[in-house]
């Protein structure tokens, strides 16, 4: 059994280093925290020997939504519409439940135009991982504001914003999310343990991820700045994810230190507390906590919800166990004498 | 009212010659939306179907719920000529609001059917009238007063029953097959149509010619709208995943799928082998299609011209990243909201060129119930052969009335299910393969569905430039390859999509080309162009792009008259650019009102240019 708190061996279970799951080059500028990013799915899946020939990526538009092609390479992937990742992923899903699907997106994507599909796909509760790299700003188009910048942000051509951000994670609590956290692209050891307890959700698991934009928006006093994040990061607890077949070590947290959250596989997320009270399957908890941080510009970092209650949508759909697209064409049209009967109706 | 008829049969035909006017008439009932009517009006449409008579029906409907009026037309023609016609000699004035304009409408010689408490109707010297005891009936049947409005209107299918001679065993069976067999409802409407029939027999003296009589002209055939058609043809198409969004006139597309597919496609244990999404807008439809498609889905979507504009990115997306999908567009009236209880044929240049950018979609046009029966599957099997995006054009008249079909016929070929490499094939061919490569020189590539459990399975699908290996490049020569591909694929297409209907008589000098649900009427304005002395020969385009022989056609005529139901003659200008070298033979026939084009205005549409032409 690989030590997969560590991550230190060299190849994993199916024999893969962890080379064998990184994309294409990157084109991001450099210093681009969504460089960061595609790094930790990529030191995830190799943690969590993903079956690459399994995975499913997909994306949106904007600089966020080109990082599929900078992990799992041997992976299927779809670049889709601006703001429609969700309709594809969907789609996608549904006819083959057999898929590990991770979608990534950002601010603009999810947050503006992608709004409305991100809530109906966290309202369907459809089985994938959801990274938005939420940088506050567009980077693909050179620096507009988004719907995530902060209140009376200042971006050099742009002006001061002077509307409210809309919190993606308070959206996703509202829109019936079980999975919902928050991380800091400049904590790869966080964002890589909140990531492969992803993976083992049974529905949406939305990761809002502060992507500092190097570019557009890394000044000072911008909260999706490095300098914000380093400074303003709290976060809830200590992570650390044991998959399924993991054998426990426990002997190393003090009793009652420790709230363990069970997954759907099986598999337990250990949230090691940092001082604050925080009950992560307390839903009201969890808006309380972002209301009153919106003020305050401190951002919470962790599991900040935690609901495994829900079905995942191609539950509800009732479907037969193979996944739909590999059912033989026998099954797919009924027979002659169907066809007869119908005709004998219409008669 | 003198001549008073003692028994229940039917009265004996007066007017000219005994014959009176026989199996050739239409009828128009004159409603208010909400009430009910299209029990009643069904009813009797099955009912002459079943006399063996030819018969169709038009609800000309408005776009409300409850209260506005709305018109039903019932055309009843012995030689099968069942378009809508212009004249009405037959009217059932159930509203009020209407009667004055309706009567006005009426041929000479018509008569006109009304409640006869509501005096009084507009009066012409030239129409017979009818009352009917509506209220005492309908209070006679005892009837909830909830149900009063509806059992109202089985007072004028009786009253037409006796005059017109529409057989009460008829009229009872097609009730029990219009209410679902439910007998209470079944017995209450029958009830109120047998006692205006009694009462009409007893009452009225049929002074008119018009009798339906019965014929052996419908043996073995149905009424079925083409939203039922289409939605069979993919149920026994394979359609594995819906996504949609309710819209007039394609919601009925779901609403058969959701009948049809629980009880077709479904396991011992009720778990299903598809899929239907009501998704949160059309953009959501089209893309949860789209997915569903590039994961190895037979998907489908269906929509009409607000829904269709919402889908256009996506479908430049399919077109460009080769994934299959299928919008069924049910055409109603444009732009904006524009009518949407109303026909046209107006999203025919809109659909083709759906998207930014360069790009052509290969569109099925049915123009009967059997063609959206196999339309239903074979475009399925067309966008997974051709990995793009198919729209089957249909419209609000094929869509939602009720037209006459034979038995369907079982599919005769396999699904196809186009180029795709499993994980055996991949590891036949050691891994190397290229999504976009031309391997067959028929423009289309080989791809690979997520999931294939091979490691050389995945590759990246997208919407910007890339290569034969799906790689993102802004290459000048790779993008010009790659969209000369995609022409070269469309060209393909031009020689599997379903070829034109021709029918070709020998020296005519005019030609007519159509499309869609104008064939009955074209099919009609031939028959009286011929009775002028102008014969003609006809070719019905069923698919874009068009193809060869239309060419040969139009060179074959001197005059080609392009008909169609919308204002800018769109297909006459997609046969101009087809057909440079013969366009100057090409005169445009178009017209867009809301209603299904007529054979009279066809006919005379030509005529007019004819003798033009000659003068
Ligand atoms: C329909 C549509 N409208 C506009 C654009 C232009 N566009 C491309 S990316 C983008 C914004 C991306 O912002 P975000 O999602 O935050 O990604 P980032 O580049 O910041 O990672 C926009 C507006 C587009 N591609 N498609
Ligand atoms: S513009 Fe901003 S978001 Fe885009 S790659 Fe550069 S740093 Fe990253
Ligand atoms: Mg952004």
């Amino acid at each position: 059994m690989t030590d997969v708190a560590k991550g230190s061996a060299t190849a994993n279970q199916p024999g893969l280093n962890r080379a064998d799951y990184n994309g294409s080059k990157s084109t991001f500028c450099n210093g681009c925290g969504h460089n960061a990013i595609a790094n930790v799915i990529v030191g995830a899946a190799y943690d969590l020997s993903l079956d690459m020939t399994r995975v499913a990526k997909f994306s949106g538009i904007g600089c966020s939504s080109k990082s599929p092609t900078y992990f799992l390479g041997r992976s299927h992937g779809i670049n889709g519409l601006h703001g429609r990742m969700p309709s594809l992923a969907t789609g996608a899903t549904t006819v083959n439940s057999d898929l590990i699907a991770i979608g990534v997106s950002g601010d603009g994507d999810t947050g503006s135009i992608g709004l409305g599909q991100f809530k109906h796909l966290l309202r369907r509760n459809v089985d994938m991982v959801y990274i938005i790299m939420n940088n506050g700003v567009y980077g693909l188009t050179k620096g507009q504001l988004s719907a995530t910048a902060d209140l009376g942000q200042k971006l050099k051509h742009k002006g001061v914003n002077e509307l409210p951000p809309l919190d993606l994670c308070l959206e996703a609590i509202m829109a019936g999310c079980g999975f919902v956290a928050r991380s800091f692209a400049g904590d790869p050891r966080q964002l890589q343990e909140l990531l492969k307890a992803a993976f083992s959700h049974r529905g949406t698991a939305v990761l809002n991820v502060i992507s500092p934009c190097v570019s557009f928006n890394n000044g000072e006093g911008s909260t999706k700045s490095y300098s914000w994040g380093k400074e303003h990061d709290l976060p809830l607890h200590e992570i650390n994810f044991l998959p399924m077949d993991h054998e426990e070590i426990r002997a190393d947290y003090e009793p009652g230190t420790v709230r363990e959250v069970e997954l759907h596989d099986g598999s337990v997320i250990r949230l090691k507390k940092t001082g604050k009270e925080y009950d992560p399957t307390d839903r009201m908890g969890a808006v309380t906590l972002l209301e009153e941080e919106r003020n305050g510009k401190v951002f919470t970092t962790g599991l900040l919800y935690v609901n495994e209650g829900r079905q995942a949508f191609a539950e509800h759909e009732m479907l037969v166990v193979t996944p739909l697209v590999k059912l033989p064409d026998e099954k797919l049209r009924p027979s002659k004498e169907a066809l007869e009967k119908i005709n004998a109706k219409y008669r | 009212m003198s001549v008073a008829v003692s028994n229940a049969d039917p009265p004996a035909t007066v007017g000219p010659g005994r014959g009176g006017v026989v199996n050739d008439f239409s009828i128009t009932v004159a409603t208010v939306n909400g009430s009910g009517s299209q029990t009643a009006n069904n009813t009797l449409l099955r009912a002459i179907h079943k006399m063996g008579v030819p018969v169709s029906g038009k609800n000309i409907f408005p776009s409300n719920i409850q209260g506005l009026p709305t018109w039903f037309t019932i055309r009843v023609n012995r030689d099968g000529f069942l378009a809508r016609c212009d004249e009405t000699r037959i009217l059932v004035a159930m509203n009020r609001a209407t009667i004055q304009e309706d009567v006005r409408t009426l041929e000479p010689g018509g008569i006109c059917l009304y409640p006869g408490e509501e005096e009084p109707v507009a009066r012409r010297d030239d129409v017979t009238y009818y009352p009917m005891p509506v209220n005492e009936l309908v209070q006679q049947s005892g009837a909830e007063t909830r149900l009063r409005p509806y059992v109202a209107n089985m007072v004028y299918v009786g009253t037409l029953a006796y005059l017109l001679g529409i057989g009460l065993a008829e009229i009872e069976e097609a009730l029990a097959y219009n209410l679902n067999g439910k007998e209470k409802a079944v017995a209450l409407n029958l009830g109120v149509a047998k006692a205006a029939y009694q009462r009409a027999a007893a009452q009225m003296a049929k002074t008119d010619p018009f009798r339906v009589e019965r014929m052996d002209k419908t043996e073995g055939t149905f009424l079925i709208t083409g939203n039922s058609a289409a939605a069979l043809g993919a149920v026994f198409g394979g359609v594995q995943f819906v996504g949609w969004y309710p819209i007039t006139p394609a919601t009925s597309i779901v609403d058969n799928l959701s009948e049809y597919l629980p009880e077709l496609r479904c396991d011992g244990e009720g778990r299903a082998t598809y899929s239907i999404v009501q998704t949160e807008d059309e953009l959501a439809a089209i893309g949860m299609v789209v997915g569903a498609g590039w994961a190895g889905a037979r998907s489908m979507t269906s929509t009409s011209g607000p829904g269709l504009s919402l889908m256009a990115e996506f479908a430049g997306y399919s077109y460009f990243a080769e994934i299959p999908a299928v919008i069924w567009d049910v055409q109603r009236m444009g732009p904006a909201t524009g009518l949407p209880t109303r026909v046209a044929q107006g999203d025919l240049l809109a659909a083709y060129t759906l998207g930014h950018g360069d790009g052509r979609h290969v569109c099925l046009i049915p123009a009967s119930i059997a063609e959206c029966f196999e339309f239903g599957g074979s475009a399925l099997d067309l966008a997974e052969r051709l990995q793009t995006l198919v729209i089957v054009l249909s419209d609000l008249d094929l869509g939602t009335n009720l037209w006459p079909a034979r038995p369907f016929e079982y599919p005769d070929k396999p699904l196809d299910r186009g180029k795709v490499l499993s994980a055996e094939d991949l590891t036949r061919l050691n891994g190397a393969w290229q999504r976009y490569a031309d391997a067959d020189g028929d423009g289309i590539g080989y791809r690979t569905l997520p999931g294939t459990g091979h490691p050389a399975a995945g590759y990246f699908t997208r919407g910007t430039g890339h290569d034969e290996a799906a790689a993102y490049s802004e290459r000048p020569e790779v993008w010009a390859a790659n969209l000369a591909r995609l022409a070269k694929k469309h060209d393909h297409a031009r020689s599997i999509v379903p070829g034109p209907v021709t029918e070709l008589t020998a020296h005519a000098e005019v030609g007519l080309v159509s499309y869609g649900s104008n064939d009955l009427a074209v099919q009609e304005a031939r028959a009286l162009l011929e009775g002028t002395g102008v014969p003609t020969s006809y070719l019905r385009v069923r698919a874009l792009p068009l193809e060869q022989s239309l060419v040969e056609f139009i060179g074959n005529h001197e005059r080609v008259y392009v008909v169609e139901n919308n204002l800018d003659g769109q297909m006459h200008q997609l046969v101009q650019l087809h057909a440079p070298a013969v366009a100057g033979r090409l005169v445009s026939i178009a017209k867009c009102d809301g209603l299904p084009l007529t054979a009279t205005w066809i006919s005379g549409s030509v005529l007019a240019h004819e003798a033009k032409e000659k003068a």
